[in-house]
C-alpha cells in the first residue's frame, strides 16, 4: 500500500506528472475492477499545474467513488440508468480537494446507487478483494476500499449509509471513518438514503485517512444539514490512551460472528487496556432491531430520492416515447439493477397508504431507541469497540441470491448510521490470509477520541503495515 | 402477504414496469423481507417519538442573495433530448 507521505517525497524526487502517470500505470493494471472511469485525459495536465502548489495534498493522486459528482468525469452510480452522466459542477468535497492540491485520478467500482454489501450489484462488474480474488472486497465503497489495499492510489473517498466505508475497510484491511453525520457536506452526493449517509475518507492507515478527513470536513451552506466540526482533526494523532474508557457493547457479539473475529476484537480492546485504557461492558438492548429499522427507512428515503432517474434531465433514454407513464416506467425498467428495484418496490410499500405507520413511522421510532442506546452506554465510556463485520469476506456469489442473508451482514454498522454517530474501522488481525476488521465508535462530533484511540492501537500493533501481494 | 397482482400494482406506483415473469420472484423476495421487517412490532414504542433526523436542528436560513449558477447550456448539456434549450418530455396530456 502507499501512504501520504511516500508520494510527497516521490513528488519531491520526480514530479507531480510523473507520480500520477506511474498512478494511471497501476490502475490500468489493476486486475481487481476497483475503476469504472480513469480521468486520464485531464490528469496529468491537472498534475502539472500543482507544481508550486502549498496545499496539504499537492500532487497527490485521489480516487472518488462514482456516486460523488466530479465537473467533467462521467459519474455513473455504478447503473446502467446514469452511464455517460458528465456532472457539470463538483461535489464540495471535490472543491476542497481541489483547494489542497489533490489529483482526481477516477472514479471507484461501488454497489449500483451505493445498494449493496459486496460490490457485486455494480452494473460494471464486481470488484475482487486483492487479498483473495474469490471473495468480495466488501460494499459498497468496494473499490473505494481495494484501489488502496491493491496499492494502486494513497487515498480514496467513499460514502457511508449503513457501513459502506467501514464494511469494505474491514474486509480489505485498510482505514475507514464514517464521520458524524453532518460534519462533511453532501453537496453533490448522489442520495440513496440521505438522513443517514456522509462521505467518509479511506486510506492506508489512520494518519492518511485523518488528513484527508480534514480536507473535506467543513460546513457548506448549500447542504442544510452541513454542521461546522473542529479546526484540525490532525491534532488527534496522539499514541496515549491513558485514561480512556473502552465500552464493548456485547450485542455486537452475537449469533454468527467469527470465531476469529471475536478473538482478534478482544485481543485488540486488551492491548488498548495494556496501553493504559480501561474497558467495562455495556449494554444496548435495541441492537437487535437496527438491522430490520435501517431497513425500512434507507429503502424508504431510495424510493424517494431514486425517482428522479426519469430519463429527462440525464441519463437512459429509450429510442421511443410513449406516454409518460409507460416511457418512465420502461427508462426505470431498463435503466435500474435488481437490487435497485427490490429496494424502490419494498420502499415504495413501506411509504404507501396504509402501511406507512406499521413500516416507516415504526421504524423511526426504533430508531429513537437505538440512538438512545449510544447516548446511554457513551455516558460512562469515551468509545465503543465491537467488530466492524461479523466474518472476514465472505466468497463472490456466496449470498448474492438471498437478498435478505446479505442485509444480515450489516448487522453491526447499521445501528452508527441510525444513530449518526462516528466511527472507524481499521485492521486488527488475520483469519485465514483475510483482514478483520476493529469498529471504534464514539460520541457526536467526537472524532478525536475515535482517531487518537485508532492511532494509538495503530502504533503499537503492525497490522496496517501488512499488504496484499499484487503481483 | 405480498401477491403477484400487489407487486404489479407497487411497480406501478414505482414506476417500474413489471415484467410477468419477475412478478412471482419479486413477490417471494418482498415476503420474506417484510416479514423480517415485522419484528419490529416486538418493541414497545408507544411513548416514543419518532426520530426524522439525527442533529437537533431545525429552520437554516442564508441570506437572499443572487449568486452564480449553471448556464442553461450546463443545465441541459446532459439530456438525452432537448428543443430549444428546453428538456423535451413525453407528451403528458
Amino acid at each position: 500500500m502507499i501512504t501520504v507521505s511516500q508520494t510527497l517525497e516521490a513528488i519531491q524526487d520526480s514530479s507531480a506528472e510523473e507520480v500520477v502517470s506511474q498512478c494511471i500505470d497501476r490502475i490500468e493494471a489493476s486486475k481487481f475492477n476497483t475503476f469504472i472511469t480513469v480521468a486520464k485525459e485531464s490528469v496529468l495536465e491537472v498534475a502539472g499545474e500543482t507544481e508550486g502548489h502549498t496545499g496539504p495534498l499537492a500532487g497527490v493522486p485521489i480516487a472518488i467513488k462514482d456516486n460523488i459528482s466530479t465537473k467533467g468525469i462521467q459519474t455513473t452510480c455504478a447503473s446502467r440508468i446514469l452511464g455517460g452522466y458528465v456532472p457539470p459542477y463538483d461535489a464540495h468535497v471535490i472543491e476542497r480537494l481541489k483547494a489542497a492540491g489533490a489529483i482526481i485520478v477516477g472514479k471507484l467500482n461501488m454497489d449500483e446507487f451505493a445498494m449493496g454489501t459486496s460490490t457485486e450489484t455494480s452494473h460494471y462488474g464486481p470488484t475482487l478483494n486483492p487479498w483473495n480474488t474469490e471473495t468480495v472486497p466488501g460494499g459498497s465503497s468496494g473499490g473505494s476500499a481495494a484501489t488502496i489495499a491493491a496499492g494502486e492510489v494513497p487515498l480514496a473517498l467513499g460514502s457511508d449509509t449503513g457501513g459502506s466505508v467501514r464494511c469494505p475497510a474491514s474486509f480489505c484491511g485498510v482505514v475507514g471513518l464514517k464521520p458524524t453525520y453532518g460534519v462533511i457536506s453532501r453537496y453533490g452526493l448522489i442520495s440513496y438514503a440521505n438522513s443517514l449517509e456522509q462521505i467518509g475518507p479511506i486510506a492506508s492507515n489512520v494518519a492518511d485517512m485523518t488528513l484527508l478527513f480534514n480536507v473535506i470536513a467543513g460546513h457548506d451552506q448549500r447542504d442544510s444539514t452541513s454542521v461546522p466540526g473542529e479546526k484540525d482533526y490532525t491534532k488527534a494523532l496522539v499514541d496515549d490512551v491513558k485514561g480512556l474508557t473502552i465500552g464493548v457493547p456485547k450485542e455486537y457479539f452475537g449469533d454468527g460472528l467469527d470465531q476469529a473475529v471475536e478473538k482478534s476484537v478482544w485481543d485488540s480492546v486488551h492491548r488498548l487496556e495494556d496501553l493504559g485504557a480501561s474497558w467495562q461492558e455495556v449494554e444496548m438492548p435495541h441492537t437487535k432491531y437496527a438491522l430490520a429499522a435501517y431497513y425500512v427507512i434507507a429503502m424508504s428515503e431510495a424510493s424517494s430520492n431514486l425517482a428522479r432517474f426519469d430519463g429527462m434531465r440525464y441519463g437512459l433514454r429509450l429510442e421511443k416515447d410513449h406516454d409518460w407513464h409507460t416511457t418512465y416506467s420502461e427508462i426505470r425498467a431498463q435503466g435500474f439493477g435488481e437490487e435497485v428495484k427490490r429496494r424502490i418496490l419494498l420502499g415504495t410499500y413501506a411509504l404507501s397508504a396504509g402501511y406507512m405507520d406499521k413500516y416507516y413511522l415504526k421504524a423511526l421510532k426504533v430508531r429513537t431507541l437505538i440512538k438512545q442506546d449510544f447516548e446511554r452506554a457513551l455516558k460512562s465510556t469515551d468509545v465503543l469497540i465491537a467488530p466492524t463485520m461479523p466474518t472476514p469476506a465472505f466468497k463472490l456469489g456466496e449470498k448474492i441470491s438471498d437478498p435478505l442473508t446479505l442485509y444480515m451482514a450489516d448487522v453491526n454498522t447499521v445501528p452508527v448510521n441510525l444513530s449518526g454517530v462516528p466511527s472507524v474501522s481499521l485492521p486488527c488481525g488475520f483469519s485465514d490470509g483475510l483482514p478483520i476488521g476493529l469498529q471504534i465508535m464514539g460520541k457526536h462530533f467526537d472524532e478525536k477520541t475515535i482517531i487518537r484511540t485508532a492511532y494509538t492501537f495503530e502504533q503499537n500493533t503492525n497490522f496496517h503495515t501488512k499488504a496484499p501481494e499484487v503481483v | 402477504m405480498i401477491t403477484t397482482k400487489d407487486v404489479e400494482h407497487i411497480g406501478w406506483l414505482a414506476r417500474l414496469k413489471m415484467e410477468e415473469e419477475q412478478l412471482e420472484g419479486y413477490a417471494d423476495q418482498l415476503n420474506s423481507v417484510l416479514d423480517y421487517f415485522g419484528q419490529l412490532d416486538e418493541v414497545d414504542t408507544k411513548e416514543v417519538e419518532p426520530t426524522y433526523h439525527v442533529l437537533e436542528m431545525n429552520n437554516v436560513f442564508r441570506d437572499d442573495e443572487v449568486t452564480d449558477c449553471l448556464t442553461q447550456d450546463e443545465a441541459t448539456g446532459n439530456a438525452p433530448r432537448t428543443q430549444d434549450g428546453y428538456f423535451k418530455a413525453p407528451r403528458i396530456i
